[in-house]
């Protein structure tokens, strides 16, 4: 028999970047992840309309809650399918007997979830901003902000969600996991898109910002150092 | 099974005996307060339950690693009975709490960012439980289990910071350190202290105490279930 290696093994980046394109590949034949965060995070908006009465004054002070409830929802929707999807056809093992590190599955993961989180993000925006009349959030400050938490928001997730596919009660569990982690997250953005539609002063704004990047340091951080024991068999 | 120790037993009795002590010096001993009266009595026991669970939950996640590092069982037992005691007391801690938020608040809940973390951090720890009960294999629950805790204990301080600078002010009463504008500051009488830290002694001993008993427990039911396997 040949042996198989005489090509090198693949370095961290390409690990990473041969699981996002397996999972982008995957799901822009299928579109079943991202097609049922869209309707949902749709339905969402929908149900917040009625809840809320998002009449003109209203909409002032809850917009950036409805906005972050809603991807929070879709996120774990998300989140969960694509972890079930590896787990359900055996593609995690086939993934873990790769000679790559796992961290590289991790980040691979992550950052296929955050592009899913991207797409409804950039269709549900302009949606909302169509459906409310409410063209303020296309400000950079708030698209930062809203870039910044959904790192820190799928950082954990994966990390979660790897674990909830585990259990017993999946579907059930992830939200159950995550929902108190990302509380910080979910808190600070929503203060900071808040502080940015209502014109607040920068310096009233960054130490939010800054917490929300310390956050994301620190879980991507320590997701990356437990990650190995999580998927360990 | 292997008979219980005679120190577990005298600090079965001596549990029972400092909590009849701490609930004496609390309720009778120490003088009433003049501002909120009776009602501040409910404090000494505030403290001394979430004084031990916090040190239970950080004590736990520092068993995780330990088993992270090891992948020893009896790290995953130690740190189970860690958080399920420091669960517990964490809720009576939040109950004592808004018995007392009551009467000096004027309500029994506040967004306040203590009171906001505390409910986050035992709901947190709910979901620990909820975790490991959906997992059959053992070694994968006390790998799941102690990276949660982990998690745990880097999120409930970072969540009290967000908390803090996103919403700023707090009423609840400051213990140690200044406090900011609009918060007050307890200041005890010799006997108060007394009181307080004889609550702090009793409940650090009633937690050693159910912890011991907790792992004995952990242990049997560690038997029960290889002996199972053994049988199947």
């Amino acid at each position: 028999m040949k042996p198989m290696s005489t090509t090198s093994h693949p370095s961290f980046i390409q690990a990473t970047l041969a699981v996002v394109r397996k999972d982008l590949t995957a799901e822009f034949r299928s579109r079943e992840l991202l097609s049922a965060m869209l309707v949902f995070s749709l339905l969402v908006i929908i149900i917040f309309n009625f809840a809320l009465e998002l009449n003109i004054k209203e909409r002032q002070t809850v917009t950036a809650g409805v906005l972050w409830a809603t991807f929070a929802f879709a996120g774990t929707l998300g989140l969960n399918r694509s972890m079930a999807m590896e787990k359900d056809r055996g593609c995690l093992d086939g993934l873990l007997l790769a000679p790559v590190d796992r961290a590289a599955i991790y980040f691979g993961k992550v950052i296929s979830n955050l592009v899913f989180m991207f797409v409804v993000e950039a269709i549900t925006l302009p949606l909302y901003a169509l459906l409310y009349n409410e063209a303020r959030i296309f400000q950079p400050g708030f698209l930062l902000v809203i870039l910044l938490g959904s790192i820190g928001y799928t950082s954990v997730g994966t990390l979660l969600a790897s674990m909830a596919v585990e259990t017993r009660t999946r579907d059930v569990l992830l939200p159950i996991l995550l929902f108190p982690v990302t509380i910080p997250v979910l808190l600070l953005a929503i203060r900071a898109c808040n502080g940015i539609l209502s014109g607040s002063a920068m310096d009233e704004i960054m130490p939010l910002l800054n917490t929300l990047i310390a956050y994301d340091v620190i879980f991507t951080a320590v997701a990356f150092m437990v990650f190995d024991n999580v998927v360990e068999e | 099974m292997t008979p219980k120790p005679i120190l577990l037993k005298m600090l079965d009795y001596l549990s029972i005996i400092v909590l009849g002590v701490a609930t004496y010096l609390a309720l009778f001993f120490a003088p009433r307060e003049l501002v909120m009266g009776e009602v501040q009595r409910v404090f000494y026991f505030h403290i001394g339950t979430a004084w031990t669970a916090l040190l239970g939950f950080i004590f736990a996640a520092g068993l995780g690693i330990a088993y992270l590092v090891t992948k020893n069982a009896k790290w995953d037992i130690y740190e189970v009975a860690a958080v399920e005691i420091s669960t517990i007391f964490f809720l009576i801690t939040i109950v004592l709490g808004s018995i007392w938020a009551r009467p000096a608040w004027g309500t029994w809940w506040t967004w306040d960012e203590r009171l906001t973390t505390a409910a986050i951090t035992e709901l947190f720890y709910i979901a620990y439980f909820m975790l490991r009960n959906g997992i059959e294999d053992p070694d994968r629950r006390a790998r799941f289990g102690a990276v949660y805790t982990l998690i745990g204990s880097i999120s409930a301080p970072i969540t009290f910071m967000a908390i803090r600078w996103a919403k700023s002010r707090t009423i609840h009463p400051v213990l140690i350190g200044a406090a900011s504008e609009g918060q007050e500051k307890m200041n005890m009488s010799p006997d108060m202290r007394i009181a307080f830290f004889f609550a702090l002694f009793a409940f650090t001993v009633i937690f050693v105490d159910l912890f011991w008993n907790r792992i004995r427990l952990g242990q049997l039911q560690d038997k029960v279930e290889q002996l199972k396997l053994k049988v199947m």
